[in-house]
């Protein structure tokens, strides 16, 4: 198991008071998953998988990745995290933005730039390293940001919705090269969204949750193929694994 | 054109405004030469006595002129007449004095941004700081550096430019060192950057914009600075000994040339901080 949650709970203080934005959560992720959480805004997603990055404390549970403490897993790069926004560095090139992390792990230098044209290469954006990042189109931005998530060998990349701020066009294009990353490089992902078809589209298995407090209603195994051509969402399969997704949704709702 | 048309009609017309107000106020001298020689004074012949006097109450712009070329052309440079020589001597100090106020705003920013109970102890001393005037600290200033042994004028001149212009250092620092917002941060954090590593790589290349443009601020700060510490009795060198020069001697145009020598500097250097901004702008990747 790469990430295991045994009755997580979180408990935020706020001036209002207490806020339970985990509650009860069980989960386990094995290796070369592609996980989907899916849920309006409150619902706990975003902050699960902060906690899997050990940016969050969960108040009581068990939460194991690669067998480690978060902490502990954070220490030993065991992920990339990619947010919504690309956070790139104005000041530093492309391929500068890229190589800070590795920077920061003390790489050499020959290192730092083999993996900046490794993972450029990765992201289809061989040759833009030596661009500015306001010389790029947003969708380049958010690729360049996934580069850098990639370029220290992460087995894990947690992703928090990072096509979110992007059109439906450059979305589905960047929704199908993650297949094909993912597909070529055998990583676990973690995958924030609150896009039904980008879920579906992307999973192996999609995790559904509900607001109020912050807890998982389903949990879906998808059957659909590894290989998934664009085409393959207006199949009878995908179609039906998005109402399920639709019911949990609304189910979750209904305690409102 | 279209740039400095407008920036040469208030120019044109602010010496316009001065030419009207010199021939008013000198107009009383002219009158009074008149009434002891008995005679009347006509309009025309009042507008050239209003501007050609030795020592006008407001010598009007091309005194001013003349009198500053003279004293960048018509000396040595190493003359004690020359305003080169003494716009030198407050350049000089200007620099150390902004140098110093770098230091001390930078570094103060550092300590604030680091630490809360800086935020909380040093912050509200250093606005209070800038309440009170610098004209009553700089002679105590002075007094002191002298009580303590430290000769000329440098140091205590250098301290009292510092005073006034460490402040717009430490207020843009502290804003630019907090730019970063919380996503920045925890992205460092995921890559179990260090400390030194999140200054070293985000904090300080992102408050560079704000660190630049409190440098017009802050250098423009440093030379008023250096002119007061010029200013108190006793400085023989520089254009703030110079305007004391003029103003106890009666001698208004030595004054008025010390004052525009001054602001040529003050926009040279502003300039010059502007230069280097957009240097290290273009270094940084920003939009052409």
């Amino acid at each position: 198991m790469v990430v295991e949650a045994k009755n997580l709970n979180l408990v935020f203080e706020t001036a209002d008071g207490p806020v339970q934005a985990l509650k009860d959560v069980n989960l386990s992720i094995s290796k070369g998953e592609l996980v989907s959480f899916i849920g309006p805004s409150g619902c706990g997603k975003t902050t699960f998988l902060r906690c899997i990055a050990a940016l969050e404390r969960p108040t009581s549970g068990q939460l194991t990745v690669n067998g480690m403490t978060p902490d502990e897993a954070r220490k030993k790069r065991a992920y990339g995290y990619v947010f919504q926004a690309a956070g790139l560095y104005p000041w530093r090139t492309i391929a500068g933005n890229i190589r800070l992390p590795l920077e920061i792990m003390e790489f050499s230098k020959t290192e730092q730039a083999e993996r900046v044209e490794r993972v450029l290469e990765l992201v289809e954006l061989k040759g833009f390293g030596g661009k500015f990042p306001w010389q790029l189109s947003g969708g380049m931005q958010q690729r360049a940001s996934i580069a850098r998530a990639l370029a220290f060998d992460a087995d894990i990349l947690l992703m928090d919705e990072p096509f979110g701020a992007l059109d439906e066009i450059v979305r589905d294009r960047l929704n199908e090269e993650l297949l094909k990353l993912w597909a070529r490089t055998g990583k676990t992902i973690g995958f924030v969204t609150h896009s039904i078809p980008e879920a579906v589209y992307l999973s192996t298995k999609i995790v559904v949750m509900s607001p109020r407090p912050g807890r998982i209603t389903d949990i879906i195994d998808s059957p659909l193929p590894k290989e998934r051509p664009l085409e393959i969402r207006d199949s009878r399969e995908f179609i039906e694994i998005s109402h399920r997704v639709r019911e949990g949704l609304r189910a979750g709702h209904a305690d409102d | 054109m279209r740039r400095v048309g407008p920036i040469f009609a208030v120019l044109a017309a602010l010496l316009a405004l001065w030419y009207l107000a010199a021939i008013w106020m000198n107009a009383t001298w002219v009158y009074d030469q008149a009434q002891r020689s008995g005679v009347e004074v006509t309009l025309a012949e009042l507008i050239p006595a209003a501007m050609a006097q030795d020592r006008p109450l407001l010598p009007p712009p091309h005194q001013v002129a003349a009198k500053l070329w003279e004293g960048v052309t018509a000396q040595a440079i190493t003359s004690k007449r020359s305003l080169i020589y003494h716009g030198f001597i407050t350049f000089r100090g200007t620099m150390a004095g902004f140098a110093l106020g770098i230091l001390l705003g930078v570094g103060l920013a550092m300590a604030i941004v680091r630490f809360r109970v800086v935020d909380k102890s040093v912050m509200p001393w250093a606005i209070i700081s800038q309440t009170i005037p610098i004209v009553a600290i700089a002679p105590m200033i002075l007094v002191v550096a002298n009580q303590l042994g430290i000769q000329g004028r440098e140091v205590p001149k250098a301290i009292i430019a510092s005073y006034l212009s460490f402040f717009p250092v430490l207020v843009s620092m502290v804003k630019g060192l907090r730019a970063p917002d919380q996503m920045q941060l925890d992205l460092l954090k995921t890559w179990g950057a260090s400390e030194g590593e999140t200054f070293r790589k985000l904090r300080l290349p992102a408050s560079m914009p704000y660190f630049f443009a409190s440098l017009k601020v802050a250098v423009a700060a440093a030379l008023v600075g250096t002119i007061v510490g010029e200013l108190p009795t006793g400085a023989v060198e520089g254009l703030g000994a110079r305007m004391l020069l003029g103003s106890q001697y009666g001698e208004p145009l030595i004054t008025w040339a010390a004052l525009f020598a001054s602001a040529i500097l003050a926009g040279a250097l502003i300039l010059a901080v502007g230069l280097v901004e957009r240097l290290a702008a273009v270094k940084m990747g920003v939009r052409a």
